[in-house]
């Protein structure tokens, strides 16, 4: 328990409010990227041709039916995995390309579908480790800035010197996104975060995510398969579809910052969502009768 | 310990002794099988073990049973330090490396299924002195159970861990210590405590065979001295050792391991 900090409301501090500047790095170049499995014998195609921009402090949903690429496109920016075709820049530097070999680092921090936090290390211990390890900050220095950070994230302050398994799934990925955030991140990677969670847990979730971008603003690529999410988060949604996996369309996000929940039933929402459900359903049949074409 | 005292669980344990002690004290004493009236039962049994002037020399007032519990309690506590010593970081080794688990698996699945007891002939003439050769043995089945148990532990440590440490910026000995140790360190007691159990059972085994103390060695002399009270005293003081043992290891292992009590307690 921390009584010296202000227990904050989650409800009080809402999402409206001022938006953070677009920071200066973070600017996201994947060309080209393909990804080919076992290229000597079966020579799976994960990933084609695919191609994103994303701007320094843009919040980018990616959406498509299962098996079709996102993770390998996810694995290949975060440094996981080797691409075979293409190359992926970050502000400029390669970050991967057939010839280099992948390397994660802080710049590019994800956040695990099934979460990742140490279930060894408290609350707080997670969240300090990326600078303590790193050697950026030193402990005092790390617990102050952690403090402070998961304060800002609905009061998990109070929750510092708990084991993660006892926390809740929604704070547990708070806490995950803090952790990362400790980083000062150029991008934040997404992977599918809130796909377990029931859509009262999935609101809340959205709530705290938005608030934590408009507060500290980092790139954010948000892989998700659920459309209403992709474009209440997001300022832009890209489609991608299966055989071979690539990115077919885009869509921008017009709806206004900060993001509020009563948008949700706003008619240019529900307009986006139209248009974006109808472009996912179209590609996933071209698609479909491509891979009927290929069993032929 | 008021919790102790309502608890299901501590009765039923009392009740389940009790009903022990009853069949040993029925078959030794009402069933008109020849072969169970040879035994000793329960009350012969505990009267020479608590008795100042014990018939047969062995009771808990005389010195040369704490020379045997001694004995045996050193033995056992050497090979299973050895064993934690070299088998948690063989473990955490062959874990971690794709390529030395090359090397080692194959080995191990041969040298793993050979029963302690077929080692004593080789280890006797490799120490040349029945000392070492009782803790050899001792320490191959701890060692074996010791380096399995924690290989399996960093095996089992979900790869999501490992690629959140290295987006955090972590280097190979950080994700050592901060994933690999504490990951596995729950697979890493269990085998601890199986290597302790089956330290003790190797350990009485090879002193019946190769050596002059040890409470293995006092139940095998009272058989051949037809001290019948004396072999069960020596069987008990063995189960006590071995429990006493593995509860410790318990204790230990749960204050490294607050983060599991606290998340098991939420469960339960």
């Amino acid at each position: 328990m921390n009584a010296g900090l202000a227990q904050r409301n989650p409800e009080a501090s809402s999402t409206r409010g001022v938006m953070a500047e677009r920071p200066d790095v973070g600017k996201l170049s994947v060309r080209n990227v393909g990804k080919i499995y076992d290229p000597e014998g079966a020579a799976v195609v994960a990933v084609e041709d695919c191609d994103v921009e994303v701007e320094a402090g843009d919040f980018v949903a990616i959406v498509g039916p299962s098996g079709c690429g996102k993770s390998t496109l996810m694995n290949a920016i975060a440094g996981f995995d080797t691409i075979t075709s293409g190359e992926i820049m970050l502000d400029g530097v390669p970050l991967a390309s057939p010839q280099l070999a992948p390397r994660p680092g802080p710049d590019r921090v994800v956040v695990f579908q099934h979460g990742a936090l140490f279930p060894w290390k408290t609350v707080l211990e997670n969240v300090t480790y990326g600078p303590m390890v790193q050697g950026k900050l030193s402990a005092d220095e790390a617990r102050i800035k952690a403090m402070g950070l998961l304060g800002e994230c609905g009061g998990l302050d109070r929750v510092a010197d708990t084991y993660p398994p006892q926390l809740s799934s929604g704070m547990q990925r708070r806490v995950e996104i803090v952790r990362a955030l400790m980083n000062d991140p150029s991008i934040l990677l997404l992977d599918e975060p809130f796909r377990a969670m029931d859509t009262v847990s999935k609101t809340t979730m959205h709530r705290h995510l938005l608030q934590m971008y408009r507060l500290c603003r980092r790139t954010i690529i948000f892989i998700t398969h659920d459309l209403e999410e992709a474009v209440f988060l997001a300022d832009k949604v890209m489609i991608m579809t299966s055989r071979p996996g690539t990115m077919k369309k885009s869509l921008d996000i017009t709806l206004p910052r900060p993001r509020a929940t009563d948008m949700l039933t706003s008619e240019e929402f529900r307009e986006l969502k139209l248009q974006l459900s109808a472009t996912v359903h179209e590609e996933a049949k071209k698609a479909f009768v491509r891979g009927e074409r290929e069993q032929a | 310990m008021k919790d102790l005292l309502t608890s299901k669980r501590f009765w039923l344990m009392w009740a389940g002794y009790a009903l022990f002690m009853l069949m040993w004290y029925g078959s030794t004493n009402w069933l008109p099988i020849a072969a169970f009236n040879r035994l000793p039962g329960p009350i012969e049994v505990i009267t020479e073990w608590v008795n100042p002037d014990p018939f047969y020399g062995i009771s808990i007032f005389t010195a040369p049973y704490y020379t045997h519990i001694l004995y045996s309690v050193a033995r056992a506590t050497t090979a299973f330090l050895l064993a934690v010593a070299l088998g948690v970081p063989l473990g955490i080794l062959m874990g971690w490396s794709t390529r030395f688990n090359e090397y080692a698996s194959g080995l191990f699945g041969l040298l793993r299924p050979i029963p302690p007891l077929a080692w004593v002939p080789v280890a006797i003439l490799l120490f040349a002195q029945p000392e070492a050769a009782v803790v050899f043995v001792t320490f191959l089945v701890a060692f074996f159970a010791t380096t399995m148990n924690t290989f399996v532990g960093v095996r089992s440590i979900d790869k999501d861990y490992f690629r959140a440490a290295e987006c955090l910026g972590s280097s190979p000995t950080q994700v050592l210590r901060h994933v690999i140790i504490p990951g596995a360190l729950p697979h890493i007691f269990t085998g601890l405590q199986i290597a302790m159990g089956a330290a003790w059972f190797s350990l009485a085994a090879g002193e019946m065979i190769a050596a002059q103390y040890g409470l293995g060695f006092l139940v095998f002399e009272s058989y051949n001295l037809i001290q019948f009270p004396t072999i069960v005293i020596g069987m008990a003081t063995l189960g006590l050792a071995g429990y006493i043992s593995s509860a410790l290891i318990r204790v230990v292992g749960k204050r490294l391991m607050q983060w599991r009590e606290q998340a098991l307690g939420m469960e339960g």
